[in-house]
């Protein structure tokens, strides 16, 4: 493995340059010495050279889009462009600050303002907020909304959210940081929302109805009128997890479906960079009504003016970040669009289907599909056959696969389905890059017949092995010590 | 088609693969009346081209080159060229969060080694890979504190940045978390008060050093303070840059150290993304919000790093995890380790000190004019509240003709004769001085 950086210190050495002070004056005349730091600051002392080859090393050992196809399910792992990046370094974009009068963040302020609007027109609502930086805490914002538009019509008796067991993790975890009880309902046998479960949970006290639309399984809910009736019926409102919206751009709009509230992933759909882990936007678009509770501030336009507007001040929710979110973000989700334009966002969902059934169709003759319908953007395929045949886990095929020179399908999730093996192609993949990962999992399934061996003991070809998650946990090693 | 690979022959051909005749037959089991076969009212598409003339006309709207006083959380610190260029590599921007730890040893390896330096800065036991931002860092600590101790009762010293506090606010109100202010007196939190209000239902006390004003607060009494009640936590935010100069929070024994990150290499970007870091004790290690990497071998015996502690995330633990935190603001943890290794420990002392002793030349400047005086006597780091000898919104307003942002007018927080102005590192004396006398010259005129 690389060193760490720390190992590279040589006292003395440097990696930088600055100015000289102007203003020299003595710190200690700043700064009383009670209030000075006493502990040492161990950086390690390297030069740019050092710092250059230490992580390019690093960099070396990932995966990542450029490098090679990413079937991540529920990430749409798509291609970022590069354009985006260009732009958004422009000092104009990216050396602007905040709290700046609004008159000199006219440009952000519009860019802004449009996007909240093109956002609601791509997904049927009145508008959208930029404010959530990620998924999680887009949950989190749309269901703060809800609360809010219950308690504005004194409805303080409804308090839970109900929720499919096929969800994302994060929805009952915002759910219960927002204040909701959480009621899971189970997923009828076609892996959709059970409706007879539905009615017998439906009652005054639901707030909402939390759910992924396709769901994680890849499959529409086709119920969703019925749904979106009942719970409606009690007052209660439909929250969409917009995490799989890559399906729909262009095709459906949830506003006009039966959704109130629904979270995009402007770092899914709209092609911004996952960063390894974010920074990512979580923007969620609401009905009419709904605006006012939205977290403040909204860009709004005065005559010809944009204006970050305090309007709703008293009956918004507040505030979730700082000030206005993943700007930077949101700008490259702005470009995208524009890229994009009314015609393209049509064919992302339509490509991204078919490129999603096409290996469906490829697989299903060598892994189990428990929901094998035409699926939307993703499928689920289970490790089911290998694990009774061969007692080969979906793990060791996820690992053979990193070997094929692929990232792994999201495993183990939903949880619904035994060894599941969530495959999302996205729409900018080619045939011939889904034809050679075909051909590379029916390969993996006759290695498991064959060579079962070679699938256990996988991955071999990756930068390490597997690792030992318990001696992890077991002796907690969490940073360098000098 | 842009950034779509398949042909219309291609996609036809796998239709016809998928056994259906066309794309409608593949979408059946969306009822028809929800399909929009028409188009939406997006405008049409932009080339390359035109989409890079549009973005850098609006950008020709943002004033990005005026001599700027902004800060109050969001600083413009010197960021070395060879940090954008780690940013730019696709092999860290366009790589999913490191589930596969295989094949993700290049960012689990820097977030080992972001932790670490984290540690070293505020002189703490772990670190988690990141949050947010620093207010939603301050708003999980304190959920974490109420997690830990079974209280509910949270004290937010007053002088902590009103906007974070808001966030806070937001977060805490659906776990029944009692959020109790103690006001400031001379521009740090009074420290009568807080004694008075810590009691056997506290959790936590959140204290911010340097201070929304900029002022830095005595950590130590306070802690003293805190600690006086059996299981209060004490949470302190602190602006990174400062701990070169200040003590580090482990060195007046603080229980949680958070704290916004922009300042370590990460442009402002008009305020995000950020990103909040967040250290702790090692008691606290599994009441952690948030993902982190720990050191342990693969199948050959070689050292490698993977996401550990994952029972207390939401993809494991759902509704009862420490947070719902998934994807958070990773690559900007990236800019602040690049930033941290290349300036080192003499970098970052000189860029705190530069700052220190250029926003000390200021005050003292701005203090000697008529009309201005320093909101408060207490020792500051790079960042100083002035009154005013008229309405802060009027003096921003003028100075904005002069090409200078004169600071940020705490009118919305309160004060409306008030400004707070920030410095760094950047500022050269001819910056300095054109503030004075512009400041010098809105008083007289």
């Amino acid at each position: 493995m690389a060193n760490l950086i720390f190992e590279m210190h040589a006292p003395g050495r440097k990696g930088y340059t600055l100015p000289k002070n102007d203003v020299p004056t003595p710190i200690a005349t700043c700064i009383p010495q009670n209030y000075s730091r006493t502990a040492p600051l161990r950086l390690p002392e390297v030069s740019e050279l050092d710092v250059m080859r230490h992580f390019i090393e690093l960099s070396q050992l990932n995966h990542f889009i450029e490098k090679g196809f990413y079937p991540l399910g529920s990430c749409t792992m798509k291609y970022n462009p590069k354009i985006n990046e260009t732009l958004v370094r422009n000092p104009g974009w990216n050396n602007i600050h905040p709290l700046q009068p609004q008159d000199t963040v006219q440009g952000a302020l519009e860019a802004m303002y449009d996007l909240q609007r093109d956002l609601a027109e791509i997904a049927g609502f009145a508008v959208a907020t930029l404010q959530p930086v990620a998924g999680a805490q887009g949950e989190f914002t749309g269901l703060k909304v809800i609360a809010a538009y219950h308690k504005h019509n004194g409805d303080t008796h409804k308090t839970k959210i109900l929720l499919p067991d096929s969800a994302h993790g994060t929805n009952p975890a915002s759910a219960f940081m927002s204040g909701f009880e959480i009621v899971e309902l189970p997923s009828n046998d076609k892996g959709m929302v059970d409706l007879e479960a539905l009615k017998a949970a439906i009652d005054e006290n639901v707030a909402g109805f939390m759910l992924t639309n396709p769901n994680t399984l890849g499959i529409f809910e086709s119920q969703i009128e019925e749904i979106s009736r009942l719970v409606h019926s009690v007052g209660g409102l439909m929250y969409m997890d917009g995490a799989n919206f890559n399906a729909l751009m262009g095709l459906v709009k949830p506003g006009e479906i039966g959704f109130d509230v629904m979270h995009y992933n402007l770092h899914k759909s709209f092609a911004t960079p996952h960063g390894g882990g974010g920074p990512g936007s979580g923007a969620v678009g609401v009905r009419e009504d709904l605006v006012k509770f939205l977290p403040y501030p909204m860009v709004t336009k005065e005559g010809s003016q944009y204006v970050l507007s305090n309007n709703d001040q008293e009956t918004s929710i507040g505030k979730v970040h700082a000030f206005y979110g993943n700007f930077g973000v949101n700008l490259r989700a702005y470009i995208y669009i524009k890229m994009q334009g009314a015609d393209g966002i049509m064919r992302v969902s339509r490509n991204a289907i078919i490129n999603a059934n096409y290996i469906m169709r490829k697989l299903e003759k060598y892994y189990h599909v428990p929901f094998n319908d035409n699926c939307m953007h993703e499928f689920v395929a289970s490790g089911e056959w290998q694990k009774e045949k061969y007692g080969i886990k979906t793990l060791d095929i996820a690992k053979r696969i990193l070997d094929k020179g692929y990232h792994a399908p999201t495993i183990y999730f939903p949880l619904i389905v035994h060894e599941a093996m969530m495959i999302e192609p996205t729409e900018t993949e080619s045939k011939e890059t889904l034809d050679a990962f075909i051909q590379a999992m029916i390969d993996i399934a006759k290695e498991c017949e064959e060579t079962p061996e070679l699938v256990k003991n996988a991955p071999q070809n990756t930068p390490i092995r597997r690792v030992d998650d318990t001696l992890a946990v077991r002796q907690l090693n969490l940073h360098y010590t000098w | 088609m842009p950034f779509i690979s398949n042909t219309e022959e291609q996609q036809q051909e796998m239709l016809t693969a998928c056994g259906v005749k066309s794309f409608d037959e593949l979408i059946s089991t969306i009822p028809k009346k929800f399909i929009h076969h028409d188009r939406c009212s997006l405008e049409d598409a932009y080339s390359e081209l035109e989409i890079t003339r549009k973005m850098n006309a609006l950008a020709a709207k943002n004033t990005a080159d005026f001599n700027s006083f902004l800060g109050a959380g969001i600083y413009d610190h010197f960021i070395p060229a060879a940090v954008d260029h780690m940013l730019l590599r696709p092999e860290f921007l366009t790589a999913y969060t490191p589930y596969q730890a295989e094949v993700s040893q290049g960012t689990l390896q820097y977030i080992y080694e972001y932790q670490s330096l984290i540690c070293e800065l505020t002189g703490m036991e772990i670190a988690n890979a990141g949050m947010y931002d620093g207010a939603t860092a301050c708003a999980e600590a304190i959920l974490m504190a109420v997690r830990k101790t079974r209280k509910t009762k949270a004290i937010v010293c007053g002088s902590v940045n009103p906007l974070y506090l808001r966030v806070i606010q937001v977060y805490t109100e659906g776990q029944g978390v009692e959020i109790v202010v103690i006001p400031s007196k001379n521009g740090v939190v009074d420290t009568d008060a807080l004694a008075a209000a810590i009691d056997d239902k506290t959790a936590s006390v959140l204290l911010q050093t340097p201070n929304f004003f900029g002022n830095i607060e005595n950590a130590f009494a306070v802690e003293k303070l805190v600690h006086a009640s059996k299981k209060a936590l004490f949470i302190v935010a602190v602006d990174p840059i400062s701990l070169a100069v200040l003590n580090a929070p482990g060195e007046y024994n603080a229980d949680i150290v958070v704290g916004e990150g922009q300042s370590l290499g990460n442009s402002m970007n008009f305020g995000g993304p950020l990103f909040g870091f967040f250290a702790a004790k090692a008691s606290l290690v599994r009441n952690m919000p948030g993902r982190i990497v720990g050191a342990t071998l693969d199948a050959d015996g070689k050292t490698s790093y993977v996401l550990t502690l994952q029972a207390r995330e939401q993809h494991i633990r759902r509704g009862k995890a420490t947070s719902n935190i998934c994807s958070s603001d990773q690559l900007c943890s990236l800019a602040a380790t690049v930033y941290m290794c290349l300036m080192g420990p003499a970098g970052l002392k000189e860029v705190a000190e530069q700052s220190t002793t250029k926003a000390h030349y200021l005050a003292g400047k701005i203090a000697a004019l008529d009309g201005y005086a320093m909101a408060s006597d207490q020792p500051f780091f790079k960042e100083f509240a002035i009154t005013t000898p008229r309405p802060a919104a009027e003096i921003v307003e003028v100075l904005k003709d002069k090409k200078i942002f004169a600071g940020v007018d705490l009118s919305p927080f309160g004060n409306p004769d008030m400004l707070l102005i920030a410095v760094t590192e950047k500022k050269t004396r001819t910056d300095l001085d054109a503030l004075v006398a512009a400041l010098q010259e809105v008083n007289n005129g």
